[in-house]
């Protein structure tokens, strides 16, 4: 099997500030120019291999100036998660997180609990570029799934199929591949039985553990194969499903790329992966390949729009707006609409465009310049030069900097003979400009 | 799957949206403009063409308007199509249960339901005590019961199930929702209206391939506020997503945000009436943390303004994906989904457009015969459904099966296509051939729908 096609054309800012967006969550200011002097290999192995976490920038703190209670208080989980992307220096084992969580869609809604939430979190940041057999062993025993797909609620003799369901059709296999059957469905659902925990007033559900009693020990069939299998062997039957590295492969790479891989890239990714089930290597394959930087743009998802714009104002975490916010725009963190997580293919409708403008416009609320104070100059093209310098000079295609200087000019011209207004318009045209900047298509994709 | 849907309070959102609005702004002066999203521009309108008073913020170009309500009644009334829904897989088997039946107590040890009023139409069956609003309008001939809606080999998957019935067809490679596909076929290309999904994001019966369709969460909260902005420059920073819209590129993606703040500058054109404006419907509604029953209230004042809608999308309230639970799920969630029909259907007879909508209620499938071990149900095959409105003809479409009859998985089999209905609504309610829209259309049967 030969290996994946490596990307060779030039590696600069431009390339690198993609790579940056697709792999984590855009470029801080100078960020893109640092990463491009490190070539293609250079630049996928540090964002592959970023060492220990430092957090850059401001500690987060919410309204009032308070520390985050991500475990307890609304919204704070949401933000503080948002806050790690902003400031993380790994910002590739950040979004591996984030994928997993919209692989292993899990929503508070159906667990109750921030901090089994947060939980379930960590153990996605840990596995992030590791093993998705320890991944996906480790979340069929997590507490949070567990309550979620009604892990708990599956005993001997009463089998509940949730879990069993969705682990095969959309964790590791796929639904109408043929795969599985309706009878694997059932037996699958058997071999996982057996989870339990306890609760208690004011602690709520834990001790969630593996219990013999309730565990089903009977022999099972599937896939074709029988045996007294148990939750581990369920996971491992998954895995060594011949259907499964083409999912994992196909589902992995959607998150980089807006097309499916050619079928030769997706057989030698299958190769890489079937190899020993790392998620390092097929990432590594995925970031350097010339789809990456030769196909098309890809939109950025909400919170990855809102995160970058952070990242590229240095600004830090100000406000747990962000929970309500990240709602307009259709991604609020910890409550993806279903288990099958959020649909990456319609991210951008007449709704989550407000969402998203709404978002632009809560940071730069404390930014905004006052037109008694501020001056700006009375020139349409240098408004539009000085909105793109406050966001770090974003690259911008031609139309969309005709439609803004368009914008300028004819908001300038209303001034007309008025000197407050020739003076006072311009600042707040350069308000408008940095909201309209953040808000083109060109920064809504990468 | 459990999909229990953020619920967000509508309330604090709103409130913390008007806080946010005017903070920060500097104080105004004789001459100046005088800064919108403040509340201090509203303005009392007037809509020429209709003869309707509203209320106006952030007042831009009153003619525009006009020109938008204006052309919304030139269009004339249409039928209305409305989809609601209940996301999970819907019990068919405690929505309209069989009392008495002796495999019902054998099924359902735990689950039986009891205490709701008889179904007139089959003695078998009983309305669950949640839906006796629909029970009264059933009474009053407004509803059509689909006791056992679904499709030959079921999919178990909600995903797949679901797309079936979003797509109009048991094709899994199908990209276009069924009323998406009706749209592009009579739709017109700027006005986002004519399909609406209400909530967060797009319905995918709506997704079409050619014409513009909307997703908004209330008709009077979509505006664009920027601090700092205010005045002329303000109408043309609102004109200027439109400009952004206009950006054309050959990247798909590019294109589709360059697309969708064309239709967003489009829909904030066509709500401008109902910026910042308190809806006061004529009926009461339930009161919920929920927004389906102020996003039906919402449509019933955005019909009665003669906004172009034509096929609105939604989902109910709840989560009908009972694995667990499912006594203490079930029935505050059919509460408050069946109140909000009833009083929808009390908004439009009060305002006199009753006769211009029609409601489908579905689920993407029903759930199995046998309760499991947790107080819940497994996924089944068929559902039930309902058709609500003044034309809905009144009678059940389909029967019940019955539980001597299930199938090899110990599911309800279907008496009657969710494709044969749709083909059915295009045909006999929005006057469009159905072969048009749904493949193979013909190969189904058609029930009676409408009177």
């Amino acid at each position: 099997m030969s290996p994946p096609p490596v990307y060779r054309g030039p590696f600069g800012k431009a390339q690198a500030e993609r790579l940056l967006w697709r792999a984590g969550f855009g470029p801080r200011k100078g960020e893109a120019e640092a990463l491009a002097k490190l070539g293609l290999a250079g630049a996928v192995r540090q964002l592959t291999n970023p060492g220990f976490e430092r957090l850059v920038g401001p500690s987060p703190h919410d309204d009032k100036g308070h520390p985050l209670a991500p475990y307890s208080a609304w919204g704070h989980d949401h933000a503080w998660w948002l806050d790690r992307m902003v400031r993380t220096s790994r910002p590739l084992v950040e979004r591996m997180t984030l994928v997993w969580h919209d692989w292993f869609a899990t929503s508070n809604d159906g667990v109750g609990s921030q901090k089994l939430m947060l939980e379930q979190n960590e153990l996605f940041r840990k596995h992030a570029l590791g093993s998705f057999h320890d991944l996906l062993r480790d979340v069929t025993a997590n507490p949070a799934m567990l309550e979620w797909l009604n892990g708990l609620e599956n005993e001997k003799g009463s089998p509940n199929e949730n879990y069993g369901r969705e682990m095969m059709e959309l964790f590791t296999l796929g639904a109408d591949r043929g795969a599985y059957t309706e009878r694997d469905v059932r037996e699958q659902a058997r071999a996982l039985t057996g989870w339990q925990n306890r609760w208690k007033r004011n602690v709520g559900a834990y001790d969630f553990h593996f219990d013999a009693s309730r565990h089903d020990t009977g022999m099972k069939r599937i896939f074709g194969k029988t045996g007294n299998f148990d939750w581990r062997d369920a996971c491992s039957l998954c895995l060594s499903h011949p259907m499964h590295p083409s999912f994992f492969v196909q589902k992995l790479w959607s998150y980089f790329a807006p097309m499916p891989p050619d079928r030769g890239t997706q057989a030698s990714l299958q190769a890489i992966y079937k190899s020993g089930y790392q998620v390092k290597p097929v990432v590594s394959a995925i970031l350097s390949h010339p789809a990456l930087y030769l196909g098309p743009r890809l939109v950025k998802p909400p919170i990855v729009h809102t995160a970058g714009l952070l990242r590229r104002l240095g600004e830090g975490i100000t406000t747990t707006d962000w929970a309500w916010i990240g709602d307009l725009s259709g991604q609020r963190l910890f409550y993806p609409p279903n288990v099958a997580g959020w649909d990456d293919t319609r991210w951008l409708d007449t709704a989550t465009f407000r969402g998203r403008w709404y978002a632009v416009q809560r940071m730069l609320r404390d930014r905004t310049l006052d037109p008694q104070k501020a001056k700006e100059p009375y020139d349409a093209d240098k408004l539009v030069a000085r909105a793109l310098d406050f966001w770090s000079d974003p690259p911008l295609s031609s139309g969309t900097t005709y439609a803004l200087t368009q914008f300028a000019k004819h908001a300038l011209a209303d001034a007309g003979n008025a000197t407050w207004k020739q003076q006072q318009y311009p600042v707040l045209v350069q308000n408008a400009l940095r909201q309209l900047v953040a808000m083109s298509p060109d920064l809504q994709t990468a | 799957m459990n999909g229990r849907r953020f619920v967000c309070d509508e309330c604090t959102r709103a409130d913390l949206l008007r806080a946010t609005a005017g903070r920060g702004l500097p104080a105004i002066e004789p001459g100046m403009p005088v800064p919108a999203g403040t509340g201090l521009t509203r303005r009392g309108f007037v809509a020429r063409s209709l003869g309707i008073a509203l209320s106006v913020y952030g007042v831009g170009r009153l003619a525009a308007f006009d020109e938008g309500i204006a052309n919304a009644a030139a269009a004339g009334p249409q039928p209305i199509l409305v989809t609601v829904f209940l996301q999970g897989g819907a019990d068919s088997l405690s929505l309209l249960y069989p009392q008495g039946d002796p495999l019902y107590a054998k099924y359902r040890k735990t689950l039986a339901v009891s205490g709701g009023s008889a179904f007139t139409e089959d003695a078998r069956l009983f309305w669950h005590p949640s839906l006796a609003p629909l029970a009264q309008l059933h009474d009053e001939g407004k509803v059509s019961v689909l006791p056992a809606v679904g499709y030959d080999h079921p999919d178990q998957s909600h995903f797949t199930s679901r797309h079936y019935w979003e797509v109009g067809a048991t094709d899994p490679r199908l990209l276009t929702g069924w009323l998406g596909r009706y749209l592009d076929t009579i739709g017109s290309p700027d006005n986002p209206l004519q399909g609406l999904s209400l909530g967060g994001s797009l319905q995918p019966s709506l997704a079409t391939a050619r014409v513009p369709v909307a997703t908004i969460d209330a008709p009077g909260q979509y505006d664009f506020y920027t601090p700092g902005v205010w005045g002329s420059v303000q109408d043309r920073l609102l004109d200027a997503i439109g400009g952004l819209g206009a950006v054309r590129s050959h990247d798909a993606a590019f294109s589709t945000a360059a697309n969708v703040a064309r239709q967003s500058d489009r829909l904030r054109r066509q709500l401008a009436p109902f910026a910042g404006k308190k809806l006061t419907p004529p009926v009461q509604y339930p009161t919920s943390s929920d927004s389906f029953p102020t996003q039906l209230s919402g449509l019933a004042a955005m019909i009665a303004a003669g906004l172009p809608l034509h096929c609105v999308s939604l989902e109910a309230t709840g989560s009908y994906d009972t694995h667990a639970d499912q006594t203490t799920e079930l029935g505050p969630a059919l509460d408050t989904t069946a109140a909000s029909l009833f009083a929808f259907q009390r908004d439009l007879e009060a305002r006199g457009i009753a006769d211009r909508v029609l409601t489908l209620v579905w689920s993407e499938f029903g759930r199995r015969a046998q309760e499991n071990g947790s107080g819940g149900t497994d996924h089944g095959a068929a559902g039930c459904g309902f058709l609500i409105g003044t034309h809905a003809a009144g009678t059940q479409i389909g029967e019940f099966p019955g539980l001597d009859a299930l199938d090899a998985d110990g599911n309800l089999k279907p008496t009657s296509d969710f494709r044969g209905v749709y083909a059915g609504l295009l045909e006999q309610w929005l006057h469009t051939d159905a072969e048009r829209v749904i493949p193979g259309a013909g190969k189904f049967q058609q029930p009676v729908l409408v009177k």
